[in-house]
């Protein structure tokens, strides 16, 4: 169990990944995906600040844990994660998606510190990380393996194909995380191909399934120290986020599925930020 | 000059390969979708059960689980037939194999028409096309099962992503492991020539040698080259058999579009324009029969190789 300390900080890091989010857009000159990461913000702020045993100064230590994104759009929040975890510097932010930059459209292993598994093509983080995970089982290493899928990204075939072997061969190194936000890039995801009933076939397969509020920070923490130690099989977290979380205007709002802001909309959704943030300092003092 | 064939195909080489490398290198695996048996990775699978992952029919999850071994340290080998490989699993190869420069090797089994009886769907006729287009890629297209040995060994030593394209049958034995050579991007010279050159993989390799010969004996001294790295390709070679013969054939089981013949011509194109004749499977799907019998109806036996270069020669003097 986290202290209320340690909950508050990983609190105040989504909040700051969410601030790094809004400015990257304008600072760097390109669209961003503002809403996909802002969904997954708490659920990466957990990852990257308390359960990834990771070494920003070695990023390829064998031992490490494995991060995948599988919904490669929600990048933004992972980049915020990996500049203030010590990966490479803040300044690489304002550049994102420019040529020459370090910072990729969506993520690159090759080319960005901390970065795991090249993703962006939906359906395919999930069964790259699954080979990971078979590959670290087979070498005897004893990290695991935490990957992060998107709800309307669970209508790719390859998804059900990776789902069914994690089950069948019971991955129990192998966690994932749903981001469950009911919108993906054309409308409501339950109107397009309802994902219902997702977690009772994954149950069946054989995943250990637990369901939480995936914007909810000690429901986070609790799915994930429950994972961290279930042995048997994978575990899949099924967690009910909203896309845009954080930002009044955006919150459930599918226009910030890609989107610029404007000046005027970059201080308001800043100005929310930092009274969440100040908020969560005070509570915290 | 006459050619057997092989008492053992290439796919059982593949296999022995594949045993070979496991013993050799604990990082070795092998990843199929349910091709297990077809590929013969059976006697590997048999000693190193941990080491053969079987993801069931679903070549996507193969090749993306490929890519996720190779990120973990390990040296996978993914092999099914050349289609499913190269279209069904076509972005998770590019994407997320090449594009991170993965050291995986995918071997696509029932190459071309070889797949002879299967039919159309199970035809890699398009495979080496494909694969070219990848960045990092290397590519491959065997004459037979002891030279898809040697190959296989090769590519191994790549630490990046490599396509090799076997057979499904037996086809006539050209070459002896024990002195057979590779090296990507080189090509290996068959037989000396000045009137014209055969550039040639594949079953090809074994038909051009025919051809040659029947060849000779019409008076066209003709050089042959086996070009069994289609890429990187061997730039070199091709320059010279152009300045020296002024005529290249190409000659391969594959669409006539985008594999050997293409590569070829582009290297012409760029470094040392010449008359070019690409023989190849005419822009047509094939359809279903022995592998020698659909090479002669689609225009690539030996007579149509002959006949070919006489008639590209008599061009050529005019």
């Amino acid at each position: 169990m986290l202290t209320a300390k340690k909950i508050n900080e990983l609190e105040r890091m989504a909040c700051q990944m969410r601030m790094d989010v809004v400015q990257m857009g304008p600072r760097s000159g390109n669209v961003p995906h503002i809403a996909p990461a802002f969904s997954c913000a708490d659920i990466v702020s957990a990852l990257y600040f308390h359960f990834l045993n990771v070494r920003p100064e070695e990023p390829r230590w064998d031992e490490r844990d494995r991060f995948v994104i599988s919904k490669g759009h929600g990048a933004l929040c992972v980049y915020s994660a990996l500049a203030h975890r010590g990966f490479f510097p803040v300044d690489e932010l304002w550049k994102v998606k420019q040529a020459g930059a370090m910072l990729q459209g969506h993520p690159d292993m090759k080319k960005i510190p901390g970065i795991d598994a090249t993703t962006g093509s939906l359906g395919n983080g999930i069964s790259f990380a699954l080979g990971i995970a078979a590959g670290m089982r087979l070498k005897g290493r004893t990290g695991k393996v935490y990957c992060l899928l998107g709800d309307g990204e669970a209508q790719e075939g390859i998804v059900w194909e990776a789902a069914m072997y994690a089950a069948a061969k019971k991955m129990d190194n192998f966690i994932t995380i749903l981001d469950y936000n009911h919108l993906q890039g054309s409308g409501r995801v339950d109107d397009i191909i309802d994902m219902e009933p997702l977690p009772d076939c994954w149950k069946r397969f054989g995943w250990r399934v637990l369901e939480i509020n995936g914007n909810d920070m000690r429901e986070i923490c609790s799915a994930l120290e429950q994972a961290q130690v279930f042995h048997g099989g994978p575990t899949l977290i099924v967690a009910h986020t909203i896309k845009g979380k954080g930002v009044s205007f955006m919150e459930d709002n599918n226009d910030w599925h890609s989107k610029q802001v404007t000046d005027e909309q970059c201080a308001a959704a800043m100005a929310e930020l930092e009274a969440q943030y100040r908020a969560l300092e005070a509570e915290q003092a | 000059m006459t050619f057997e064939l092989e008492k053992r195909t290439s796919r059982d080489i593949y296999g022995d390969l594949m045993l070979d490398l496991a013993r050799e290198d604990p990082d070795v695996v092998g990843v199929t979708g349910d091709s297990q048996m077809m590929m013969r990775m059976t006697k590997m699978a048999a000693e190193f059960p941990d080491r053969v992952f079987n993801v069931g029919i679903a070549e996507q999850n193969a090749m993306d689980m490929a890519a996720g071994l190779a990120a973990a340290g390990l040296k996978p080998f993914v092999a099914g037939f050349a289609p499913f490989m190269t279209m069904r699993a076509c972005e998770q190869l590019r994407t997320f194999i090449c594009y991170p420069n993965l050291n995986v090797n995918v071997v696509g089994g029932m190459g071309a028409l070889s797949a002879s009886t299967e039919g159309v769907t199970h035809m890699g006729l398009e495979d080496i096309g494909i694969v070219r287009t990848f960045p990092h890629m290397v590519a491959a297209a065997p004459a037979d099962a002891e030279s898809a040995y040697v190959i296989g060994r090769e590519l191994y030593k790549y630490a990046g992503p490599t396509y090799m394209k076997i057979f499904k049958g037996a086809v006539y034995k050209v070459f002896d492991r024990s002195t057979y050579k590779f090296e990507i991007g080189k090509a290996n010279l068959l037989r000396e020539g000045t009137d014209v050159t055969i550039i040639a993989n594949g079953p090809l390799v074994a038909l051009s040698m025919l051809a040659c010969e029947e060849l000779a004996g019409m008076g066209i001294n003709a050089r042959l080259l086996e070009m069994p790295c289609v890429k990187p390709i061997d730039r070199e070679a091709i320059v010279a058999a152009a300045r020296d013969t002024g005529l290249i054939v190409t000659a391969e089981d594959h669409q006539i579009y985008c594999g050997l013949g293409s590569a070829v011509t582009e290297v012409l194109c760029d470094e040392y324009p010449v008359p070019c004749v690409r023989m190849g499977v005419q822009d047509t799907f094939a359809e279903s029969g022995d592998h020698y019998d659909l090479l002669k109806k689609y225009g690539l036996g030996t007579d149509s190789i002959v006949a070919t270069v006489a008639e590209a020669v008599k061009t050529k003097k005019k």
